[in-house]
């Protein structure tokens, strides 16, 4: 059983024009097992908030706390992070020229377990999951996300996901760019993983039609760098309606 | 005529001369004193020579060069003014010329017309002191041979080299030059190749230790049909100047040349130049050419100049190109590996292994491939990147 706290997070970038604040006070609790829907408006801070808790450098913490079991994040590397349980399926996923995806995997499996895996249970379980998320099996050879199309990313985070076993995964538009078969696929991974380990998840999305295969426990509305309100799937169905005037008019 | 030499307004101390142009004498005293104000020497730790540039030095002795020949090929030292020495080029500049003359003997490696051999062909040279020493090695591949010729070059030393490669028509030869030095050492290697009609050549060149390491490898297509691919992999950390100047001369009709270099770079004062040149004749029709050049800074204070040279002096080619790049680690790529529970160190290992390893696999040598990469390894080690 893990918890992820989120206490008072404010965020802020620096650009050309000196500081920006993007995320202004966020809470949000998510536990194993939960499913937490985010969705806001483009630029809202969604992705801020996805990278601000597994501690990319480019986003500086003024304000708040994240607690994982008590532990606190902040004070983690971003590597520790992912180590003590934490993971980021990412909205663009980088390209790593030169590394396959196979080396990838491995070292990250090794450096997560603190040993080696097995090499034939190891070699099984990948394969196993590529058949599930169906990804081919030349897909190890080739280089970590160089030349893969919007879909095939997708799918090797989620393949990721699956063989990292993390405790709590956010996942920052999976589902955009993903055709009807894929977005199945890719709910499927999900779904296993969550039924497996016990997942905690915080999904990021534009659509209610991701929230059909991965049903959500709570749904966030995400405005202007905090959530703005907090509901059960029927919000989703809201919003779809309704998109996110209502909020924009009152913040402002 | 379309030229693309040396840009006088990037430094305005020499001017224009087409690659060509240069004078080729065995003679020191037909060259200039060396000094940066000469675009060859521009980048050059002039303190760093070790004497290299003495007119007078002694040379590497038969005993300081093991040697293990595969099936086919045959070692043998002969004088410096007897055949085929000088078959493959001559000295563009002083320092080449300087190994030149004080060379007296020559190592002569044959390997045999139509003779085919997988086993490469290693030759050691170790030295053990910073006198300035001069080498020169000759390799002659027969007609229609297959071998793979790597030469290794280790210990403390201070070495003025010329390598002359031939290719004989048909023939096929991988040859290697590993510069692995200990701290100190100083080494100008000077190598010529020149092939033979439809001959190709994979000339590799590796670049690992010393503080100053200067290797110019020239090739001459003055047959048609030639092939060669220049490949270079260099790791520099602060105590190393590495600098690499390919340089191809298409003279003859349809020859392909293709040339990558890569380098990665950490500490502060490391530095690593490459000038590639490539020359388009007039006569040499059908020509395809590449060349790139590409270097990874893993930290502040290192530096890589990167100058691709083109001329061009025919328009009927098929193809003629160059790439140069010099950049910085990519954040996000540490980002990606680290979010995924793998360690910072780790990551870059991932990174510039990564990096080299387009290059590296071309290397297409088993044991060459897999020495490499451990002393990529231990480079990086090391310096605890
Ligand atoms: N490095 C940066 N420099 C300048 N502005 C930035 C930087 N990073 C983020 N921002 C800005 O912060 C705001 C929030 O960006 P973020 O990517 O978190 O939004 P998002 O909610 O994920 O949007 P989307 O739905 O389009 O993915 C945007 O206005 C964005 O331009
Ligand atoms: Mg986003």
């Amino acid at each position: 059983m893990a918890t992820l706290e989120i206490k008072n997070l404010h965020v802020s970038v620096d650009t050309d024009q000196g500081k920006k604040q993007i995320l202004r006070g966020v809470d949000l609790v998510i536990k194993s097992g939960e499913t937490h829907a985010v969705m806001g408006p483009n630029g809202s801070g969604k992705s801020t908030l996805a990278y601000s808790i597994a501690g990319h450098p480019k986003y500086e913490i003024t304000d708040g706390e994240i607690l994982l079991d008590g532990e606190n994040v902040l004070e983690m590397s971003v590597d520790e992070r992912a180590r003590a349980g934490l993971f980021l399926a990412m909205q663009y996923p980088v390209e790593v020229p030169g590394v396959s995806v196979s080396n990838f995997l491995r070292t990250a499996k090794t450096a997560l377990d603190g040993e080696a895996p097995k090499l034939r249970e190891w070699v099984g379980d990948l394969k196993k999951a590529m058949t599930n998320l169906r990804m081919d099996s030349d897909f190890t050879e080739r280089n970590v996300n160089e030349g893969f199309s919007g879909g095939e990313k997708k799918r090797h985070e989620i393949l990721q996901l699956e063989l990292l076993k993390p405790k709590i995964a956010i996942l920052d538009e999976t589902d955009s760019g993903l055709d009807v078969d894929a977005l199945k696929v890719v709910s499927e991974g999900v779904n296993r993983a969550k039924e497996t380990t016990d997942l905690g998840v915080l999904m990021i999305t534009h659509y209610t039609r991701i929230l059909r295969y991965i049903k959500p426990d709570f749904v966030h509305v995400f405005v202007a760098g905090k959530i703005a309100e907090q509901g059960g799937p029927e919000l989703a169905e809201r919003l779809e309606a309704e998109g996110y005037d209502r909020y924009i008019k009152t913040d402002a | 005529m379309a030229q693309h030499g040396i840009e006088p307004h990037s430094h305005g101390l020499v001017p224009l001369q087409t690659r060509n142009e240069r004078p080729r004498s065995t003679s020191a005293s037909d060259f200039q004193e060396i000094n940066n104000r000469q675009e060859i020497w521009r980048y050059l730790p002039m303190e760093r020579l070790n004497g290299l540039d003495a007119e007078v030095m002694s040379e590497v002795s038969a005993s300081e060069v093991a040697i293990d020949l595969a099936p086919g090929v045959t070692a043998q030292w002969i004088d410096s003014s007897a055949a085929p020495v000088g078959s493959a080029g001559l000295p563009e500049d002083r320092i080449s010329a300087i190994a030149w003359t004080n060379a007296s003997k020559t190592l002569l490696v044959e390997v045999a017309e139509d003779s085919e051999t997988t086993n490469p062909t290693t030759l050691t040279l170790s030295l053990e002191g910073l006198d300035a020493r001069a080498f020169h090695l000759f390799v002659k591949a027969g007609a229609n041979s297959k071998a793979t010729i790597v030469l290794d070059h280790a210990g403390t030393g201070s070495l003025a080299e010329n390598v002359e490669i031939l290719l004989g028509a048909g023939a096929k030869l991988d040859f290697v030059s590993i510069q692995d030095w200990d701290k100190g050492s100083a080494h100008v290697s000077t190598q010529f190749t020149r092939l033979g009609r439809d001959s190709a050549l994979k000339h590799v060149v590796v670049s690992l230790g010393g503080d100053l390491v200067r290797v110019t490898p020239s090739a001459a297509l003055d047959s048609p049909g030639a092939d060669i691919q220049m490949f270079g992999v260099y790791l520099a950390d602060s105590s190393n100047y590495f600098e690499h100047r390919p340089y191809i001369d298409h003279i003859a009709e349809n020859c392909v040349s293709n040339v990558a270099y890569k380098g990665a770079l950490q500490g502060a004062g490391a530095h690593t130049v490459w000038v590639g040149d490539v020359l388009i004749r007039e006569t040499a029709v059908g020509t395809n050419s590449y060349e790139l050049n590409r270097n990874l800074l893993l930290t502040d204070g290192s530096r890589a100049d990167s100058v691709p040279n083109l001329e061009i002096e025919t328009g009927k080619i098929e193809g003629a190109g160059h790439a140069s790049a010099s950049g910085r680690f990519d954040d996000e790529q540490l980002f990606y590996l680290m979010a995924r529970g793998i360690s910072e160190s780790e990551a870059k290992r991932l990174v510039v292994r990564g990096f080299l390893h387009e290059v590296v696999q071309k290397v297409g040598i088993a044991e060459v491939e897999d020495r490499l990469i451990a002393s990529i390894e231990q480079e990086l080690e090391q310096v605890g990147v």
